[in-house]
């Protein structure tokens, strides 16, 4: 077991491109940290460095205080899971897990002993005999952790190992995982595009575009207290709403009304290259259906009319969606959002606005509804540089803040 | 409906498979028919011999010319095979595995060479082979059998190992192999059916070649079967060997035959399912 330090560290391809730019981060003895972005950010890239698949163009890698730059993969004592599993298709279940310790020159005895454990705790015990090909995809998913556990490494590295598995085992094999990890409180690092798999497995989630980090801390940190826009954007399912904001007499004019803003705000938009427009951003649960708060919640925000799009009922919410006039946000970040979501060239005319409000709320489809939104979880983004404005000493405090 | 149909189009496609596999197997039958007529029925046009003998056999085992080619044949041809799918194997797996520079001309080149007529390398060969002192010699048919299979083996294996998903190379790796170990270990067995079909083309190329055999060799040291039986002559002037010459011809299949049935066994297609997801 120990550390993983990255310090610096780049990767640049003959080709000219950079993958990974700079990246320091240092995970202690036992963490389970995620690296997390969308597909090209680099976090592959940065697993395959750690693991000595990839070499390192510049910057410096230590495991366990060691510099390990120039070391070969199996010079690392590190372990890894492949999103394909990777399994050897010639060998048995007992042969697969058993190849690791059988390079490592273990006798016989050891070995078996080893593989029987790790069997156990995984329950492939009746598996052992069979071939790769003969198993599901979870069972194979299963093994494939197995040889990875068996020979008690440093550190896990595991490349989106449960992507190929259908939704239903998903969530049950992530279980698995966060369980396993702590039994064994081995140093993880864990790479997926999926937020949701960030955001419920990793002690810390280390946010990746472009090959540079972007934010880095335990998960309900960046979802309260996004950096930047790309943070904010990225992480939460349903997504934040993001809405344009012009500035104008000390309010921010948007399609909701016009946002109040508090002082600290207004000293930040008061330089002479100030943006003069903002991105307004609210998470989904964020907004209430008004008829159900009390006056003094109602005073703490502000509410507004639109007409009621698609409810779609969860049982213990309401996804309730409007379409609001105004100007579209438009960032670098928030186009880059859409294209990995596939939505890019999908949306309609003016804002399209998801809230979560309570299942009690009377709404129906079709009706012109007064919806309340919480003034003090609102964060303002720059479109140019995608600073959240609102953030004061890394915390963010919405619109008011004096 | 769609049962009838499915079956109605399993019969028509069950008869053109055999009216297929008679047309190649008639003549193969016809030869071997031949090889057992005594002389004196050989030209009664039956297809089943009247009289069978095993004359034909014993002639052409008696004369130290067949027994002879024969080695030369088999020698011959597993050494090249041999040479072949071991450079082969190498070769397809830089090709398959490195990006170096260079390796866009050498595939092209390689495929030149397949494609180039051999009926006109003949000549320049034979003056070659006489100049370096191997013409009529093992080595003289070994090196153009070796230059000619080697691009059949390194297409054919390339193929192979570009099925063989990267990962599990990585994998081993990260287990803790090295290269070599990587390679014996995990690749090699996965590429092995790949190796067995490249051995079996390569084997029957060089085990069928008339070509570069008849002009490359004069004497009975390095003569093979398929030259060797042109050479074929009855006991005197006025005999007729056809007899003899489809004995041999029954003969040298069998070879062949029995290495298709040696290494088909070791040809298990989907071996690589079950690596990865897919």
């Amino acid at each position: 077991m120990a550390d993983i330090v990255l310090d610096k560290v780049s990767k640049r391809f003959p080709d000219g491109t950079t993958a990974v730019r700079d990246v320091d981060l240092e995970i202690a003895d036992g963490e389970f940290v995620i690296l997390v972005g969308p597909s090209g950010c680099g976090k592959s890239t940065t697993l395959n460095m750690i693991a000595g698949l990839e070499d390192i163009s510049s910057g410096e890698l230590r495991i366990g205080g060691e510099r390990v730059n120039d070391k070969a993969p199996r010079e690392r004592d590190i372990a890894m899971v492949f999103q394909s599993y990777a399994l050897y298709p010639n060998m048995t279940v007992r042969e697969n897990m058993a190849f690791p310790l059988r390079l490592a020159k273990l006798d016989k005895e050891t070995i078996n002993q080893k593989v029987d454990e790790a069997a156990k705790v995984l329950e492939l015990t009746a598996l052992l005999d069979r071939k790769p090909a003969n198993l599901s995809g979870g069972q194979r998913q299963r093994v494939a952790m197995g040889r990875a556990i068996v020979r008690q490494p440093k550190a896990f590295l595991m490349d989106e190992p449960l992507s190929n598995l259908d939704a239903k085992l998903r969530v049950q094999m992530r279980t698995v995982v966060s369980r396993l990890q702590k039994q064994l409180g081995t140093t993880t690092v864990y790479v997926t595009h999926d937020q949701t798999e960030a955001m419920t497995l990793g002690d810390r989630v280390v946010i990746m575009r472009g090959g540079a980090v972007q934010q880095v801390g335990p998960p309900q940190e960046l979802y309260d207290h996004p950096r930047n826009l790309f943070v904010a954007g990225f992480i939460g399912s349903p997504s934040m709403n993001f809405l344009h904001a012009a500035v104008a007499d000390g309010r921010l004019r948007t399609a909701l009304g016009d946002v109040p803003i508090g002082d600290r705000i207004r000293r930040q938009l008061d330089g002479a290259d100030a943006p003069r427009e903002l991105i307004l951003g609210i998470r989904p649960e964020h907004f209430e259906d008004a008829e159900l708060l009390d006056e003094e919640t109602r005073r703490r925000g502000m509410e507004f009319d639109a007409p009621v799009e698609i409810v779609e009922s969860m049982g213990s919410d309401k996804y309730v969606y409007f379409t609001v006039e105004g100007e579209r946000a438009t960032a670098a970040e928030l186009e880059e959002l859409a294209a990995d979501a596939g939505a890019a060239d999908f949306s309609g005319a003016g804002s399209n606005l998801v809230t979560r409000l309570s299942a009690e709320s009377p709404v129906r489809e079709g009706e012109q509804r007064r919806v309340w939104f919480n003034l003090e979880k609102i964060h303002l983004f720059d479109p140019a540089s995608g600073r959240n404005l609102t953030l004061h000493e890394g915390r963010a405090a919405g619109a008011l803040a004096d | 409906m769609a049962v009838e149909t499915t079956t109605r189009a399993k019969l028509r496609w069950g008869l053109l498979d055999v009216i297929v596999v008679v047309f190649a197997l008639v003549p193969v039958l016809w030869i071997a028919s031949l090889s057992f007529k005594t002389s004196a029925t050989l030209t009664d046009g039956k297809f089943w011999p009247r009289e069978w003998t095993l004359d034909n056999y014993r002639t052409i085992f008696d004369t130290d010319q067949f027994v002879r080619a024969l080695i030369n044949s088999i020698g011959i041809a597993l050494i090249a095979t041999a040479i072949a799918v071991v450079l082969g194997t190498m070769a397809a797996y830089a090709i398959s595995r490195l990006d170096f520079p260079g390796k866009k001309l050498l595939v092209g080149v390689s495929l030149l060479i397949a494609m180039f007529p051999q009926v006109s390398l003949v000549s320049p060969l034979f003056e070659i082979e006489r100049q370096l002192g191997i013409f009529d010699t093992w080595p003289g048919l070994i090196l153009p059998y070796i230059t000619f299979a080697l691009p059949l083996a390194i297409y054919t294996l390339s193929a192979f190992f570009k099925q063989i998903p990267w990962d599990l190379e990585k994998a081993a790796k990260m287990d803790g192999a090295t290269q070599g170990q990587a390679f014996r270990r995990v690749i090699a067995p996965l590429a092995a059916p790949g190796v067995f079909t490249t051995a079996i083309l390569v084997f029957i190329f060089c085990w069928n070649d008339f070509l570069f055999a008849i002009t490359l060799t004069s004497t009975e040291r390095s003569r093979t079967v398929p030259v060797a039986l042109q050479f074929f002559t009855g006991e005197s002037q006025f005999e007729d060997p056809t007899g003899a010459i489809c004995a041999a011809a029954v003969v040298i299949t069998v070879p062949i035959i029995l290495f298709v049935l040696f290494f088909q066994r070791r040809i298990v297609s989907g071996l690589t399912s079950g690596a990865v997801k897919g």
